[in-house]
């Protein structure tokens, strides 16, 4: 693997993080994290990285902001998003998936469902 | 000339004939003689002389026999038939001809003897009828008298103007339940025959039901019925359905026109408490408990992970345990006790999404006059929508569009998506920010004449939908998209199984509706059509400016000439000073009976709403509106309603008497005094007093507001001047 893929984890939870870090790092990402929305539009402009796990209820901005801010700018257009969400109504999902998430999981979800999604948004079909 | 004088006549004329025949033959015949013809007949004739004058008159007397004869049978006798025809037709319907004169006369009056026999025989069938009619009226009122008191549901009809035209106890208990009124009027202020509905729904929200029947009563639909819920003013949830009352179709086979609505009222603000405590309990066991599963879930599935070191390992198991610990409290918790958080559920109701559509245009283009263009709509989609504050949203947003982005059209466009309906509001040109479509969604909603305390938001949530802004950039336009639930197909009864044709359910049938609108230039109304609020109070002297104050009120109402006996207001009050002994001796009120009233600033709020749209009657008017004038400034309220004075009243029908007190007008009218010196007892004799007034002013040519108020004036004046 030349090129190692970066993900950014914007979760205001820390008892999710601490798993999806560990997730993501032992598929071999370089990880990053933020903690409300804000800091995740912030990172997504400086690190860009290839793939964010965003959460839909975050301190300052929601998970819907950020990905139709993201999603606005063509700059950051590459940018894959998969929302992540403890509300599990259709509504939502449609509305996640019409402002530009490229998928979307309800929270709980399987561990090894999320790790071939993401593997799978980001073209490394195993 | 009488028949009797006509036969003198007759007889005389006749006589007069026979004479002048015999005399001009006796002339002719002797001109006729020669000389000694004559001389030969004249010995023979005058000796006879007597002899031709008497056969003469005997042919005169047979003549008259014979012409009095022929007058009795063509002249008296159809004379005096007339006669008793006449009275036949006229008095006496039980009156029957007697057989007199010849056969064809006595043919004649057997023909009118068997049509006044006819005659008869209907008009009593026709009474009988109407008594038969009158009587099942009766019965019908009757039954639709006990079928509404025995109603678990209040019902409360209205005319078109709003006005309430009946009301079932229920309903009377509901409003009580409503009213934020210290007890006084017991919701008498909300509701009562005659009062407007608007006091406690808003105008626009029955309007728009309304038309939502309307709409459904021209396609035919079914059941032309609409739901909805409001808020009242008190804070509390009414579902309404609402159905119309049909007035009679112009002609054969037109369309009957609304006339009125009927409500039937459910106060579910305990229902949807409960409902809310509900769906706290299950919102917070599925959405708050998804997060705490997907931690325990990923830490534990990391846990099955060999090469994990052994802090990681250990922090994983922290995050389980302390995540079971709070989805364990969080379970007690939704378990014991629950905020009050009011979320409420709102009644939903099934719309043809073609019909929504249409009433949002219909709304763009009247309320903002702006363009609107449908792009494409799927005529088979339903929606579970409460359309009132959904077209409110959607006209929110597009009077926003129009007056921020100033766009010029607006389109609509509507599709299904699995369980889900898309409505979109198009328009071409530049997006706003995230953050103006914020600010719209979370504002409240204020346009074009309407103000609701709701948000987009609140819209959008009450619907259980969502709603975003989206860009068509190849277009160069964007999009608002609200996601609303679907709703499966209504299955349209037939409307033949539906009671709307002539048959009518046989409970109702009051001809309500006869009560036309009521012009609202007060003075040229006609004083018998006016709405009354006849009042009295007690106090605790007679000097409001020097800090008397009132200690009773007691009202009552008159609508349509009649004194309303189950609408009345009584009221103690708290003075807040003294009572001055001598004046409990007029009252009979005493301190103790004070303690614990409301106080004057709480009762007249209540007062002025029960008063409101109506004209104020008291006895001596200007004694009791001084008091009232006297805490306007405290109250910020006004009663600047018409006020007619019984007092003055009096003086103009009766100029004359020395005494206008109450007791001596109400012994000249013969009204019994009941209770005098409570306020109550005081307002229902001057009520009554006052009805038996209208028509003696009337005589005085006294017929309208205007002109009653005018001659009290006049006679105000003139009592001054004395």
């Amino acid at each position: 693997m030349t090129d190692t893929k970066k993900i950014l984890i914007a979760d205001d939870e820390p008892n999710i993080v601490i798993s999806l870090e560990f997730l993501m790092k032992r598929e071999g990402f370089a990880v990053s994290i933020a903690v409300d929305g804000e800091e995740a539009i912030d990172k997504i402009r400086s690190e860009s990285p290839d793939l964010v796990l965003l959460d839909v209820m975050m301190p300052k901005k929601s998970g819907f902001e950020v990905c139709q801010e993201v999603k606005g700018d063509p700059s950051l257009a590459a940018t894959r998003i998969l929302m992540l969400t403890a509300k599990g109504r259709d509504t939502e999902m449609a509305k996640g998936l019409a402002l530009g998430a490229d998928a979307y999981m309800t929270k709980p979800f399987s561990t090894k469902d999320l790790v071939e999604q993401v593997r799978q948004l980001l073209g490394l079909t195993a | 000339m009488s028949p009797k004088n006509r036969l003198l006549l007759g007889v005389g004329l006749v006589c007069v004939w026979l004479l002048v025949v015999v005399g001009v033959t006796g002339w002719v015949v002797w001109a006729d003689l020669s000389p000694d013809e004559r001389s030969a007949l004249l010995p023979i004739l005058s000796p006879r002389g007597a002899l031709i004058g008497a056969m003469l008159i005997m042919a005169m007397a047979v003549s008259a026999i014979v012409l009095r004869d022929l007058h009795r049978r063509y002249v008296a006798i159809p004379v005096r038939l007339a006669e008793d025809g006449r009275t036949l037709l006229k008095a006496e319907p039980t009156r029957r001809l007697k057989a007199d004169g010849n056969a064809e006369t006595q043919a004649f009056v057997d023909i009118i003897n068997t049509l006044a026999d006819q005659r008869q025989g209907l008009q009593d069938d026709v009474e009988v009828r109407v008594a038969d009619a009158r009587r099942s009226v009766e019965e019908e009122k009757n039954r639709l008298g006990a079928l509404m008191s025995e109603l678990t549901q209040s019902v409360v009809v209205c005319n078109l103007d709003g006005r309430i035209l009946l009301y079932n106890n229920r309903a009377r208990l509901q409003f009580r339940a409503l009213s934020d009124a210290p007890g006084a009027a017991g919701g008498g202020e909300l509701i009562g025959l005659g009062r407007s509905i608007y006091a406690v729904m808003d105008r626009h929200l029955i309007a728009h039901a309304l038309e939502n029947i309307q709409h459904r009563l021209r396609k035919s639909a079914a059941q032309p019925v609409t739901n909805f819920v409001t808020t009242t003013r008190a804070g509390q949830l009414l579902r309404v359905q609402m159905a119309p009352v049909l007035g009679a179709a112009p002609e054969e086979g037109a369309e009957r026109p609304v006339s009125g609505f009927i409500l039937m009222l459910d106060n579910i603000t305990r229902t949807i408490e409960n409902e809310a405590r509900r769906d706290e309990i299950l919102h917070t066991l599925t959405e708050g408990n998804r997060a705490s599963l997907a931690n325990v879930r990923a830490a534990a599935e990391m846990l099955d992970f060999s090469d994990l070191d052994d802090e990681l390992r250990q922090r994983f198991r922290k995050v389980i345990r302390d995540e079971v610990k709070a989805m364990s409290d969080r379970l007690d918790h939704s378990a014991s006790a629950f905020a009050d958080s009011l979320k409420a559920r709102w009644q939903l109701e099934d719309m043809l999404g073609a019909d929504l559509v249409a009433a949002a245009q219909r709304r763009a283009e009247s309320r903002l006059s702006l363009r609107t263009k449908i792009e494409e709509v799927d005529e088979s989609l339903w929606v579970k929508v409460d359309s009132f504050s959904l077209l409110q949203a959607i006209t929110y947003l597009a009077s926003r569009l129009s007056d921020e982005f100033e766009i010029r059209e607006l389109r609509f466009r509507l599709s299904g998506a699995g369980r889900l309906v898309h409505l979109d509001l198009i328009w071409s040109g530049q997006a706003m920010s995230t953050e103006t479509v914020m600010n719209w969604e979370l504002e409240p909603m204020r346009f074009a004449g309407e103000n609701s305390p709701l948000t987009v938001r609140d819209v959008i949530e009450r619907h259980d939908g969502e709603m975003w802004l989206e860009r068509e950039k190849v277009k160069h336009r964007a999009f608002f998209r609200l996601v609303l639930p679907s709703a499966t197909p209504q299955e349209e009864i037939q409307p033949e199984a539906y009671l709307r044709g002539e048959s009518r359910p046989e409970y109702y049938d009051f001809d309500l509706f006869s009560w036309s609108e009521r012009s609202h230039e007060h003075d040229d109304q006609l004083l018998s059509e006016l709405a009354y609020t006849v009042f009295d109070t007690e106090t605790t002297g007679l000097n409001p400016s020097q800090g008397d104050e009132i200690i009773q009120i007691g009202a009552t109402r008159i609508l349509n000439g009649k004194l309303l006996q189950g609408e009345g207001f009584e009221q103690l009050v708290d003075p807040q000073r003294s009572l001055p002994p001598e004046s409990s001796k007029i009252h009979g009120i005493t301190p103790e009976m004070l303690v614990g009233q409301p106080v004057i600033t709480k009762v007249l709020p209540a007062l002025h709403d029960f008063a409101a749209d109506t004209v104020l009657v008291a006895h001596n008017a200007a004694f009791d509106m001084r008091f009232l004038q006297l805490k306007e400034d405290a109250t910020g309220l006004k009663f600047d309603q018409p006020v007619l004075d019984t007092l003055l009243l009096s003086a103009i029908i009766h100029p004359n008497q020395d005494s206008h007190r109450l007791e001596a007008i109400a012994e000249r009218f013969g009204v019994t005094v009941i209770g005098r010196h409570t306020a109550m007892g005081d307002a229902i004799v001057t009520a009554e007093v006052f009805l038996k007034m209208i028509p003696l002013l009337a005589e005085k040519g006294i017929r309208t507001l205007g002109e009653a108020r005018e001659a009290a004036q006049k006679t105000y004046y003139a009592r001054l001047k004395y």
